[in-house]
């Protein structure tokens, strides 16, 4: 038996001594020695009882998840608040596959999405709607407040949700999120403590204009890697309020931290809760500079390489929306692409194009005129994870672009910046 | 012969072959493709990590100073465990990651994996170990480049 290192309460050692039978046991013994590694003094209540797990494709591979998740409904356990998933993998209606594609997807790689889905709604999934990565949106409904207690794993929601909601969350990995969620507790240590959201690197903006998101993220995932930036001079371009605007800038920054380097936690001064509280104090003594100006923001996007195999080619296929787009991108992305259309005389785009959001978003977003507008450019809208689309060897063949900073370390899809994303889907060459 | 010690989070003995990656690996980069191909070993398959891309790490040492990537990097770990294809050791320099951490303590639990695991030997430890290096590794977290 498993002797914990931390301080565990009768409620918590009862469970762990298999009291509540052997898989509740499992599963505390699980959470308490991945917090025994990290010297967590106890573990704490999960007070934000929505989970949001990480796993949302049924991939074969996975086959020691689906055994447990066999285990837990035998053993009867559910998350009490039920939870949300990150997105489903396909959707052959809005992005079409070829036969072979299909094969592919059907058989080796999401050939268990039925069954698994089966067992996710025997442990408490919210609903048919709740597969997104951003389930923070207000039309999905799981927005933790400020101070919260999570148990999450998605690196951009767990990333959204210290920074822009102030709640706590560590970066788990894919499991800890559904263990934390059934026992309504985990670990604390590192971002769940005040120490451990302090900020060791100062990073001082110095750019001419508003810095690209996904850019700006990018440069600083790959300096501070898991470290918390304390970010200053940003507030000139966004302001000190979390409008829609800009939690949607904050979204696709954030994604771009934690999939570029492994920032969980960021504090932007004047703006984000905890940096608005507690301002400079949040910084520690001997804190790192990292400053970032126009030429730092072009070495850092000159740098991403072209992977696909005909470099010189022009891309054939846009993905839009990693982490999913806001209703406020949705609508902003339509207006932008009807402009760029009329700009170059076309009616319709000549790349394959698809904007990726929340079920929930979608639904809202159908209810306005602009939904229709948005396919008589020829784009269509979908729900999926990109980058499960991505994980298909075959669809390597497509010269797929984006303006997700996450999708393109992920695979081999080719950055633009939004602007020339508008050129590039117009087939205008962009260099 | 050099001495390194690290903490021990998973104990055992071992002696014979390392690899090293000096940059952080990528989890599921690394391993989803002989994991979903039902490989008998893994062939580590992450062309961003040119240390480690197309070297067999099944049944040896690998140095390493974090792993990185997607949040599925744990159960990653835990799959790989669990087909029997996993390195004899993980020998991290820096100290575990929360999805490395996650992925051994996944293996440990529900597969009563019998990987080895030990971090926090230095950066020092990273900058003399060399592929193809003998090594051998104590239950007390003594690692030594023969």
């Amino acid at each position: 038996m498993y002797e914990p290192k931390m301080a565990l309460d009768k409620e918590q050692l009862d469970i762990l001594n298999g009291k509540q039978g052997p898989t509740k046991a499992k599963i505390m013994e699980t959470l308490v020695r991945y917090g025994d590694i990290f010297d967590a003094k106890r573990l704490v209540k999960v007070t934000h009882g929505q989970g949001h797990l990480v796993t949302s494709f049924g991939i074969p591979l996975l086959k020691p998840v689906y055994k447990i998740m066999d285990e837990i409904i035998a053993a009867d356990l559910k998350v009490k608040d039920g939870f949300s998933m990150d997105p489903r993998p396909l959707d052959y209606e809005n992005v079409k596959c070829s036969l072979l594609e299909k094969l592919v997807f059907n058989l080796i790689l999401y050939g268990k999405q039925e069954d698994y889905e089966n067992q996710l709604e025997k442990i408490g999934l919210t609903g048919k709607n709740k597969f997104t990565c951003a389930c923070y949106f207000k039309e999905v409904g799981n927005i933790p407040k400020e101070g919260d207690i999570l148990s999450w794993a998605e690196s951009s929601a767990v990333n959204y949700a210290n920074s822009v909601l102030g709640a706590r969350c560590n970066r788990n990995s894919g499991m800890i999120d559904i263990f934390g969620s059934l026992l309504g507790y985990v670990p604390e240590f590192g971002l769940l403590t005040d120490e451990g959201r302090k900020a060791t690197y100062k990073v001082i903006i110095k750019t001419s204009k508003k810095p690209e998101a996904q850019i700006l993220g990018s440069a600083i995932g790959m300096k501070v890697m898991e470290e918390v930036p304390y970010i200053v001079g940003l507030d000139k371009y966004l302001g000190t309020e979390l409008t829609d605007d800009v939690c949607s800038y904050l979204k696709d920054f954030g994604a771009a931290t934690a999939s570029n380097g492994a920032v969980g936690l960021y504090h932007v001064e004047n703006l984000t809760p905890e940096a608005k509280h507690l301002k400079e104090k949040l910084l520690v003594k001997d804190y790192k500079e990292y400053v970032i100006d126009d030429e730092e923001l072009e070495r850092v996007y000159k740098s991403y390489p072209i992977m696909w195999k005909n470099k010189d080619k022009k891309g054939n296929m846009a993905f839009i929306g990693c982490p999913h787009l806001s209703l406020t991108q949705l609508n902003s992305w339509t207006d932008r692409i009807i402009n760029a259309l009329k700009e170059n005389n076309l009616k319709k785009v000549k790349a394959r194009t698809i904007l990726c959001t929340a079920p929930d978003v979608k639904e809202e977003f159908m209810k306005t005129d602009n939904y229709q507008k948005l396919l008589n450019t020829g784009a269509k809208l979908t729900c999926i994870c990109p980058l499960m689309y991505t994980n298909n060897p075959l669809t390597k063949s497509h010269r797929i672009m984006t303006s997700s900073n996450k999708l393109r370390t992920y695979s081999i899809a080719r950055y633009y910046k939004d602007e020339e994303l508008l050129q590039a889907i117009c087939g205008k060459e962009v260099k | 012969m050099k001495q390194f010690k690290g903490r021990v989070l998973a104990s055992g003995n071992y002696k014979g072959k390392v690899v090293v990656s000096r940059q952080g690996v990528n989890t599921l980069a690394t391993f989803q493709k002989s994991a979903l191909m039902n490989k008998k070993e893994v062939i580590a398959s992450d062309q961003n990590n040119s240390d480690i891309f197309g070297k067999n790490i099944t049944g040896v040492a690998l140095a390493l100073p974090m792993t990185i990537g997607s949040t599925t990097g744990g159960m990653v770990l835990q799959v790989i465990c669990s087909m029997k294809i996993n390195p004899a050791c993980l020998l991290f320099s820096a100290p575990i990651d929360s999805l490395a951490a996650a992925g051994v303590v996944l293996a440990k639990v529900w597969e009563n994996s019998d990987i080895i695991v030990i971090d926090k030997l230095g950066e020092e430890f990273l900058k003399t170990i060399n592929t193809d290096d003998e090594i051998e590794v104590k239950e007390d977290g003594i690692v030594t480049i023969l």
